[in-house]
């Protein structure tokens, strides 16, 4: 009996260690990367980091503002085509589709996410950019392919979250609308949608998350160059793909390389503000 | 038909067209990728050493590298992540401790990876000293596991009755083993699941290894060795496209492609397979 109870001890203490061990994780990551890049402060100022619009490292210009320009422009376009078709495709899959049809749906909403982000980038480089050249104008990369590409990629995040708030709205409501005669399309908009709206808002925040800090694809599409974003078809960049660019070409401890290490605690800060507001949209839903 | 019938029938053929939609969007993806990249995987692509200048190399280290790197993060991340998912669905009680882990997961799930392969960069490149790594790469790769499997672990075994706890502890057994011979073995194929999310993640994952495992591969392949660095499969495919010299980089980025698809499919395959077996036997 003693050796059981021992057992029992030691299970908890195990389980609890993993626990914190995972919080010490995220703690570790914000302390690391904000330290690295909260020393660029020594050398350049806030102000030109966050307003110039020049970044020239060799000359010691560091402004940020092309790259954060960049990153809202392309998840902006990203939600703007994912969000209302994402939305469609699940109340489709939620109230419309025939039980098949809803399998068929969900198979290809899993394929999207096992498809690898480089090879959405590869694609988009090959396929799209020169579509773009052809049929809209300019260089092809740019805002507008990056938008597309990840509008793809966060598509199933809006599918699957709106397609469980839809599922999650109590029938008996939706009933009452339509025992009053309410139309399927009427008892949907009037009824359904309302009701799962905190949810649905909870998807679309997460996609945004997922579309700001998507790195490999984002950097094949967008033509990696460190200017303000002029047209929807010339290159420009983001914080991810200039990062990714030129992180390996930096020393460690040099202003150029804290840089980018603050480009990336500006992305952290960005996600973990995303997650703050899921929280506070969700407790909002319930409470009413 | 009033108007409302005619915006009811409008509105049924906009949603249908939106999932049509859905579907030839996902087509033209793969199409292109499954049909120009099928072709070009053979024995010698798989299996031959890249080259940096020459047409005609394969993938076989990038291929090894892929798996190794996997499984790796996934042996460092599965025992901590499914631990601390116990943790949070059969021994945290609310509170503020509760709050903060939760949170942590939260946060953690939405970190980009980007920066994750930088703090991999500052711990296991440059702190640690080791250089790029195999096993740097993999240690920074189960940080990306983690939430997931978390999370995942904690829903399968919420999903457990609360009759099955019952039973057992009314039986005179501890919390631990009503947790280890009840609730798990339940909960597993749920936890499995989750394994396959992850792995299916892992094995494409590209901005977490770039600076972490780096670009090159060894000399001689399979190599064992996780002090080396190792390029993946995933990262070939970027690394190729972005600044390679080879001449053949489409077809060498094609192939992978479209290896790549196959090995996701093929672990979600063979782990789904046993798990249907088992769901059935539980039954």
């Amino acid at each position: 009996m003693d050796r059981v109870r021992t057992a029992d001890r030691i299970a908890r203490a195990v389980l609890t260690a993993c626990a914190v061990l995972v919080a010490l994780v995220i703690a570790a990551i914000l302390l690391f990367v904000g330290s690295e890049g909260l020393r660029l402060f020594a050398d350049v100022s806030p102000l030109e980091f966050f307003f110039s619009p020049v970044w020239n490292p060799p000359l010691g210009r560091f402004g940020a503002l092309p790259f954060m320009v960049g990153s809202v422009a392309v998840t902006g376009i990203a939600l703007l085509i994912a969000g209302p078709l994402g939305l469609a495709g699940a109340i489709f899959m939620a109230k419309i589709a025939p039980g098949w049809m809803r399998t068929v749906l969900r198979q290809a909403s899993n394929l999207f996410v096992g498809i690898p982000s480089v090879v959405y980038g590869y694609l988009g480089m090959t396929l799209l950019v020169p579509w773009v050249r052809d049929h809209v104008g300019g260089q092809g990369f740019g805002v507008l392919v990056a938008g597309l590409v990840l509008a793809v990629m966060v598509m199933p995040t809006i599918l699957g979250m709106s397609e469980d708030a839809l599922q999650a709205v109590d029938p008996a409501i939706e009933e009452g609308s339509l025992a009053l005669g309410a139309t399927r399309w009427q008892t949907i908009w009037d009824v359904t949608l309302p009701a799962a709206r905190p949810r649905l808002l909870a998807g679309i925040i997460l996609a945004f998350a997922r579309a700001f800090g998507e790195t490999t694809a984002v950097q094949m599409v967008i033509g990696n160059s460190p200017v303000l974003v002029r047209s929807l078809t010339s290159g420009t960049s983001t914080l991810t793909s200039q990062i990714i660019m030129e992180m390996g070409q930096t020393p460690p401890g040099s202003p150029w390389n804290r840089a980018l290490f603050m480009m990336a605690f500006g992305l952290l800060v960005v996600s973990l503000l995303m997650i703050l507001l899921v929280r506070w949209v969700s407790n909002r839903g319930v409470a009413r | 038909m009033t108007r409302q019938q005619i915006a009811d029938r409008v509105a049924t053929a906009v949603l249908w067209a939106a999932g049509i939609l859905i579907l030839l969007i996902l087509a033209g993806f793969l199409v292109p990728i499954l049909t120009q990249g099928l072709p070009v995987i053979d024995w010698t692509f798989l299996t031959t050493r890249s080259s940096s200048f020459r047409a005609g190399g394969g993938v076989g280290a990038q291929l090894f590298n892929t798996l190794y790197i996997t499984a790796l993060s996934l042996l460092f991340s599965f025992p901590v992540g499914v631990g601390a998912g116990i943790y949070m669905a059969e021994y945290a009680k609310p509170g503020r401790m509760t709050d903060l882990i939760r949170l942590s997961v939260e946060a953690l799930a939405s970190v980009p990876s980007i920066v994750l392969g930088l703090f991999g960069m500052i711990i296991f490149v440059n702190y640690m000293g080791w250089g790029f790594t195999i096993l740097g790469g993999a240690l920074s790769l189960a940080l990306l596991n983690l939430p997931v499997l978390v999370r995942n672990t904690e829903e399968a075994i919420r999903g457990v009755p609360q009759s099955y706890r019952e039973g057992s502890l009314g039986l005179g057994a501890t919390h631990w083993q009503t947790t280890y011979k009840v609730v798990l073995p339940s909960a597993l194929p749920g936890i499995l699941t989750g394994l396959t999310l992850v792995a299916g993640r892992a094995l494409g994952e590209t901005a977490v290894l770039i600076y972490t495992a780096g670009v090159t591969v060894a000399r001689h392949f399979p190599n064992p060795d996780v002090m080396i660095a190792g390029e993946t499969l995933a990262v070939r495919i970027w690394s190729v496209t972005s600044e390679g010299l080879v001449p053949d980089a489409d077809r060498i980025a094609m192939g992978s492609s479209a290896l790549l698809i196959v090995l996701v499919l093929l672990v979600n395959f063979v782990i789904a397979l046993p798990l249907w077996r088992y769901r059935r036997r539980m039954r």
